[in-house]
């Protein structure tokens, strides 16, 4: 682009905010039909555990062997399981289990990941060659493998579950920042402020970082819901959340075995985790389009 | 050829060595919780601590990391990997047939991800931004989202249960019939993203265009000159692939009572056992570098473009 | 034998919109050898691929007629279209290595064309694919055959696509810059070789570049583009002697030319105006020396006509406003 074009442009696209900024991305975000679908539906997942005590029209943990398995009705929308508890309650509070698992899982991926990426890239060729042979072992493992091997240290939990998925995810993120790190650190004005005598931890807080933002979105959109359903599948297995926790793997494992004579009993959680993964990789989709200028 | 392929092992030992480390941090923390876990409720709890020392001398638990480390290493190569605490019995005797059973599923559900992930994928490129192709990648986002544990379940259910089609507990090989369609479909999702995005890719290259401007037909294009460079594309992808297919077998397997490593491997976890987890793990591992190993050499035999000689 | 009218084609839709091609109309006689010459950004490669409908998304051809032998091939059903593709009309492109399937043999690619269009058996086509490699100067064509393109320099690279080009001996050769990306020392070996295929073949040769010595040293008649439009157009012998555009003249002063006057070598001031704009009068008017000189109103609001300096030559320019004026073709000017 020329100068005198960036200079023209945006006064002729006045009333739209600036091509490329926050406040244009968002504005796109909300006109893409994928976004709005996923976003919807992870927002009322997101109600849902806020207001679950108010949501749900029963306790998700009594119990009553009176009314096992029974099929969904007017007081049980989605039936009840096998020891009577109301499922579509269980749905409900799981919501939480499955932000928590998100959150959780993401922070440890991108807490650890960023920090490394950054000294890895910003940092001395010493400890850029550690951190890259150390991602490099563990990106030889697949991915739910190296979960599982996780878990197998720190023993079945669901709180090791959620560290498991967690740590399992640092190397993708530390990759990912540290080639933005590396890219960024080669532009003109990088090398600019690094004449000017900003050091480099200066460098890599007030330039590296900001930019490593956009891509990082996109990145969380890839590896949040396989994160979340890598956490599902070690509950399913019996080596994440257990027995009454209203976590949605734990309840669909619970139930396996009423396959045959209360399908929904499975199909419930089933579903739940299917619809709240498929929202999130709707909205990744969006994300991508209106962040990743190379995917459209 | 043959000095490429010795470069390209080389370059796997340090990620080999890494695997042997991690595997080996399972044993140094497993083996107290293993006999506890053995002896619960049955022992007291000097005799607890008693089995814990002999246990500690006997896998050399008293010797310092590294020493443990090498030895652990050597035995491994040996072909050695201990015993199981709970089967009782020398690990490798359990494992070699379930291997073979793992294989064949992954195998299988690979050629099933293939076969109908990369169609697919060719199709929605060759009609990008048509409905067809809208629709190809719906489904193949509804792919990437479903749980294989959850989809495994509903297939059961429908064929099985509703349709009667396969029965409840089948034996033979339609036993294989479920749990590899299971696999097979849901690894046809990623497929056919990565094998659209190639394809779409390739047309949009020079020779593409230069090929239509001989006269050459939609079809001859994309079947001719398009295709050879989708499928090398997918290629570089199916040793990552057959990986997934591995960590996927875990779940399936528990699912359809499939005796394969994963069923045995998610078990050895909850029983905490240790040579048995490890194992598991390492062999998973070793058959996931293996296949990457193989796809890299099959790759630079098959694309003219690789200099494998330098 | 062919004839392009009133053609445009666009990029984008709407008012963001490039005109890259903006009302061109040409005539090609058999075989003689057409330049089309402008600067890079003017539309002639576009023009190009216009000719044989290979524009790809978001370009589209909105308006005109390329008439082959009469026939519109803009209208052509698919069918048609390839059946004229290589057959009747060939095409070379600017990368020369890029345009080769880097996964196919040299050879294999040359046989192509003969083996599914010209009903050769795969031995035949191999045979005459081997003998078209050495008919443009590729040594050892038995083996060089064998090669593939990434083994190949880009020169010979570009023998290989003329080879390919030609198999079908079509009618017309349309080549695009086609040694733009070749070194210096290759870029003559390769217009000789063009220049010798298509004589002794009998095909007409289009050639698009931004080199007007290339012109003068291969043409018969020349059309100089700019901003999407023939601003002029006749016989080499005629427009090098004496340019009637200004346009042209400034061409010819930026660029060396064998065989014609020159002064000193001076480039053109300016830059090629926003092709998102619709334009009120000639294109070249805000660059034009001329105009400035002669102050004339009309360049500024008018878009001048076709004007005939001599027989065959047009040039649209209001300082040639004395000369008869051509019948422009109806959808040349909307």
């Amino acid at each position: 682009m020329s100068l005198a074009q960036s200079v023209a442009a945006p006064a002729e696209a006045a009333p739209q905010p600036r091509r490329g900024g926050w406040r244009w991305a968002m504005a796109r975000l909300l006109r893409n039909p994928s976004a709005r679908i996923g976003g919807s539906v992870l927002l009322l997942i997101l109600f849902c555990a806020a207001f679950a005590p108010w949501v749900a029209p029963h306790d998700p943990l009594h119990v009553n062997t009176l009314g096992r398995l029974l099929p969904p009705s007017a007081t049980n929308w989605l039936g009840t399981d096998e020891v009577g508890r109301d499922i579509a309650s269980r749905l409900i509070f799981g919501t939480r289990y499955f932000l928590l698992i998100c959150l959780i899982a993401s922070t440890i991926s991108g807490g650890f990941g960023i920090l490394l990426g950054l000294v890895a890239g910003g940092g001395s060729a010493l400890a850029d060659t550690l951190i890259m042979r150390c991602t490099d072992m563990l990106l030889a493992f697949p991915y739910i493998l190296l979960v599982l091997a996780i878990v197998a240290i720190l023993g079945p939990s669901l709180w090791t579950a959620m560290a498991a998925v967690g740590i399992a995810g640092i190397p993708g993120y530390a990759r990912l920042i540290r080639s933005v790190a590396l890219t960024v650190k080669r532009e003109e004005y990088v090398e600019a402020a690094r004449a000017l005598g900003a050091s480099e931890a200066q460098i890599i807080l007030s330039t590296v970082l900001p930019n490593t933002i956009s891509p990082l979105i996109v990145y969380l959109s890839y590896a949040t819901p396989i994160a979340a359903l890598s956490a599902a599948a070690l509950s399913f297995l019996g080596l994440g959340a257990q027995a009454p926790a209203p976590e949605w793997g734990a309840m669909l494992v619970n139930s396996r075995s009423f396959l045959f004579t209360a399908w929904w009993a499975v199909a419930a959680p089933g579903l739940a985790i299917f619809v709240a993964i498929f929202s999130m990789n709707l909205l990744g989709n969006g994300l991508r389009d209106v962040l990743d200028p190379r995917d459209v | 050829m043959s000095r490429y392929i010795l470069r390209r092992l080389l370059m796997a030992l340090p990620v080999v060595v890494g695997i042997l480390l991690l595997t080996f941090l399972i044993q140094a923390v497993i083996p107290t919780d293993a006999v506890s876990a053995m002896y619960e409720g049955q022992v007291t709890e000097d005799e607890a601590a008693e089995a814990i020392a002999a246990m500690r001398e006997r896998y050399g638990l008293d010797q310092p990391w590294y020493v443990q480390f090498v030895r652990y290493g050597a035995n491994v190569l040996q072909g050695d990997f201990g015993e199981s605490i709970r089967l009782r019995r020398p690990v490798s005797e359990e494992i070699g047939y379930r291997f073979v059973n793992t294989l064949t599923l992954t195998g299988v559900a690979l050629l099933i991800g293939i076969g109908i992930g990369v169609p697919m994928g060719i199709i929605s490129a060759a009609k990008k931004d048509t409905w067809l192709d809208v629709g190809a990648m719906t489904v193949g986002l509804l792919g990437i989202s479903m749980p294989a544990f959850f989809f495994g379940l509903l297939l059961i259910l429908v064929f099985a249960v509703w349709l009667m089609w396969i029965p409840v507990v089948p034996r033979g090989g339609a036993a294989l019939l479920l749990p590899a369609l299971t696999l097979g479909l849901i690894e046809a999702a990623p497929l056919s993203r990565i094998a659209r995005s190639a394809m779409i890719e390739i047309l949009r290259r020079d020779h593409i265009r230069a090929a239509r401007s001989r006269g050459m037909g939609e079809f001859s294009v994309i079947m001719r000159h398009a295709l050879p460079g989708t499928l090398l594309a997918v290629m570089t992808v199916i040793g990552l692939q057959f990986g997934n297919l591995l960590g996927g077998a875990f779940i399936i397997e528990v699912i359809f009572g499939w005796r394969g490593i994963g069923e045995l491997g998610v078990k050895a976890i909850q029983w905490r056992d240790f040579a048995l987890t490890q194992a598991i793990i390492l062999i998973s591992a070793g058959a996931h570098i293996s296949a990457n190993l193989l796809v890299d050499i099959l790759y630079a035999w098959i694309d003219p473009r690789v200099d494998y000689d330098q | 034998m062919l004839e392009v009218r009133g053609l445009r084609t666009q990029f984008g839709t709407g008012a963001g919109a490039v005109r890259a091609v903006n009302g061109v109309d040409l005539a090609i006689n058999p075989g003689e050898v057409l330049g089309i010459v402008g600067e890079s950004g003017c539309g002639k490669t576009v023009l190009a691929l216009s000719i044989l409908r290979l524009i790809d998304a978001p370009g589209r051809i909105v308006a005109g007629q390329v008439l082959f032998e009469g026939t519109d091939v803009l209208a052509m059903r698919p069918r048609a279209l390839t059946a004229l593709r290589g057959r009747d009309i060939a095409m070379i492109f600017q990368q020369p290595k890029a345009s080769l399937d880097p996964l196919m043999r040299i050879g294999s690619q040359i046989a192509e064309p003969l083996r599914l269009r010209g009903g050769r058996s795969r031995a035949e086509a191999w045979r005459e694919a081997v003998e078209l490699l050495g008919a443009v100067g590729i040594p050892n064509p038995e083996e060089k055959a064998r090669a593939y393109p990434h083994e190949i320099s880009g020169g010979q690279a570009q023998r290989v696509m003329i080879a390919i080009a030609l198999a079908l001996r079509p009618r017309l050769l349309i080549a695009d810059e086609p040694t733009t990306a070749l070194d210096v020392t290759v870029q003559a070996q390769i217009l000789e070789l063009l220049r010798e295929r298509c004589r002794v073949l009998g095909t007409a040769l289009v050639l698009v570049t931004h080199d007007i010595g290339v012109v003068a040293q291969m043409a018969d008649r020349v059309a100089v583009m700019y901003a999407g439009r023939v601003v002029e157009n006749g016989k080499v012998a005629d427009i090098l002697g004496q340019p009637a555009h200004p346009y042209t003249r400034g061409l010819l002063r930026s660029a060396p030319v064998m065989g014609a006057v020159q002064a000193r070598l001076r480039e053109i001031p300016g830059g090629i105006p926003d092709l998102t704009r619709p334009l009120s009068g000639c294109a070249f008017a805000p660059r034009c020396e001329a105009r400035q000189q002669a102050g004339a109103a009309r360049c500024d609001s008018q878009a001048p006509p076709s004007f005939l300096p001599r027989a065959g030559w047009q040039a649209r320019c209001w300082l040639q406003a004395g000369a008869p004026q051509a019948q422009p073709a109806p959808e040349a000017w909307a």
